[in-house]
């Protein structure tokens, strides 16, 4: 038997609509345009698109903050687009934001990754077991009595995955997690989301406009005016450099500069993605 | 024409148990003209630095010097500072808030008590400069795309005709083209207008490509004060305090150490692709 998508988006469409002081339709602006997306339990998935493309419309469909205006979604199983769904979606699926400062709320660390378990009932125990497994999960154990206040960006951000781990999510959606951060924070949170995904077998949606970030991911999406237009392993997307350019994407240093060398004549593989693999390619150009 | 810091220092909270030395004896001279970058974790002390440029600080003690004037003498007029040393601070489009795109770019120009038809025509000058389409003008600002807000928001700052434009980290959040048409906007018009630039920023890249002077920020102190391919020479140290050198800086150290003979010093994609080239006696094109 074929195993249950913990995402399944068919023909998914949201539409915003603005109306004026009489409650007549002034505007109707097409975030989602017929999105199919199905995403298998203990992916990495990774969301590219530029501002107003609709990434962030989606996720928050996947955390059932917004409703479809046509089509389905199914989260775990449930249609998200259901009232008596709800909870279990979020359950099923913890959203983490671009900025950390509006998503702690407490003055202690372990406080605030208690909170989401205390709030649905948790017994005390299992919140503080909770608590200690997802701040381990981390990296963050050692800060758990200190204030948030004084966390490093990174750091915060740590916390607040941390805060949607205690809930014991199948999945994880991301929306732009480091866009804040700076390079120290951008690699302690991306490594705590991979060890999550590795680890734990938490399914990672992650969206960001860092291309560099989506190097290991399994999967992506690309998405442009609500739909999605491109799909694939990072290496097959990051091979067609003239195409995510015109999604006003791009594609990382080391990805580009190979391209840059390859339309000077070097004899080099498309889609090249790390360090390690332009230097094999480009030694052995040189031995021949 | 220059801006000078004298020992610089900065205490937050001073005589408090949270007291926090932000600035550690700064000593600094930014020339007529130049593109300047700093770089530094979060907390090292960079927003810190530019907010004492226009003054908006007050640093507990040095001096600073506008153009050859104490900016701290009983006399000296800081609204004329903040008007020539424009700062456009981290996610500027949250402060858009008039009803149309024209009135809020007219809004700094209107302050600095030009007439109506004056503020207009600086808001026009500066709407255009930054490429916004002229029937977005008598828009609302809320209705824009993340880029186009951030573009508004730059031309609010413009708008003043400031002599020095210190930018805080202002492409957070963009999406690359986004990223590359703000920074280009930027470039432009230091090529154009011959204006300072300061550009704080987490993107070693972007540093890297557009900048001739990097200034790097570690708790309230300033460690380096170079040229680019001089301060990226050091990326051993600035990993040490969480910063990195751009990706192809250290392809071009593993192929050197690969034995292919090409200059580790090349930072930015189109001098990789140079040197790669001139390495494996291939023409460059």
């Amino acid at each position: 038997m074929k195993e249950q998508n913990i995402i399944e988006a068919k023909g998914l469409v949201h539409e915003y609509i603005r109306r004026d002081e009489e409650g007549n339709v002034e505007a109707i602006q097409t975030a989602l345009d017929h999105v199919n997306l199905d995403v298998r339990p203990g992916q990495f998935i990774a969301i590219l698109g530029h501002n107003g493309s609709g990434k962030s419309t989606l996720a928050k469909h996947i955390n059932a903050l917004l409703a479809p205006t046509e089509g389905t979604l199914y989260v775990d199983g449930k249609d998200a687009s259901k009232e008596e769904n709800v909870w279990d979606v979020r359950q099923s699926a913890g959203m983490v934001f671009q900025n950390p400062d509006n998503q702690i709320i407490a003055s202690v660390v372990e406080e605030d990754v208690g909170f989401g378990p205390e709030n649905i009932g948790v017994p005390t125990e299992e919140i503080w077991q909770r608590v200690e497994e997802s701040l381990k999960s981390v990296g963050m154990l050692e800060y758990r009595t200190h204030s948030p206040n004084k966390l490093s960006g990174g750091q915060k951000q740590r916390v607040a995955i941390a805060g949607v781990m205690a809930m014991k999510p199948k999945c994880i959606v991301l929306d732009e997690p480091t866009a804040m951060l700076d390079p120290l924070g951008r690699k302690e949170v991306l490594k705590a989301v991979r060890a999550l995904n590795k680890q734990a077998g938490v399914t990672i949606i992650l969206i960001t406009h860092y291309m560099e970030e989506v190097v290991n991911a399994d999967y992506v999406f690309v998405m442009d005016e609500g739909k999605v237009v491109m799909k694939g392993t990072p290496r097959s997307i990051f091979s067609q450099v003239e195409e995510l350019q015109e999604y006003r994407l791009s594609v990382p240093q080391i990805t580009l500069l190979a391209h840059e060398l390859k339309k000077s004549g070097l004899p080099i593989p498309d889609g090249i993605l790390t360090r390690d693999e332009l230097v094999e390619a480009l030694l052995s150009v040189g031995q021949q | 024409m220059s801006i000078i810091l004298d020992k610089v220092n900065y205490t937050y909270s001073a005589g408090t148990a949270y007291e926090i030395q932000a600035l550690k004896n700064i000593n600094l001279k930014m020339e007529d003209g130049q593109f300047i970058g700093i770089i530094g974790h979060t907390g090292s002390g960079k927003s810190t630095l530019i907010q004492h440029l226009n003054g908006l600080m007050k640093a507990t003690s040095g001096t600073i010097y506008y153009n050859g004037e104490d900016i701290y003498a009983e006399d000296y007029d800081l609204r004329q500072l903040r008007s020539k040393v424009g700062l456009v601070f981290q996610y500027p489009e949250h402060q858009l808030f008039e009803t149309t795109i024209f009135d809020d770019v007219c809004y700094g120009p209107k302050n600095q008590g030009l007439t109506k038809e004056e503020a207009g025509l600086r808001a026009f000058e500066a709407l255009k400069s930054v490429g916004l389409k002229e029937e977005l003008y008598y828009q609302s600002p809320f209705d824009l795309s993340g880029g186009q807000k951030r573009r508004v928001a730059i031309a609010g700052v413009l708008a003043m005709r400031p002599e020095v434009l210190i930018l805080d980290e202002p492409t957070a959040g963009l999406d690359p083209k986004g990223r590359d048409e703000i920074l280009n906007l930027v470039s432009a018009m230091h090529k154009e207008r011959k204006i300072t630039i300061v550009l704080v920023s987490h993107s070693m890249e972007d540093v890297a490509q557009y900048v001739e002077r990097i200034i790097v920020m570690n708790h309230g102190e300033m460690i380096f004060d170079d040229a680019p391919h001089e301060v990226f020479k050091h990326y051993k140290e600035l990993e040490k305090i969480g910063l990195a050198a751009p990706q192809v800086t250290y392809l071009m150290h593993e192929l050197s150490e690969n034995g292919l003979p090409v200059d580790v010093n090349a930072t930015t994609v189109s001098e990789a692709k140079d040197e790669i080239l001139k390495a494996l006696g291939r023409k460059v094109c």
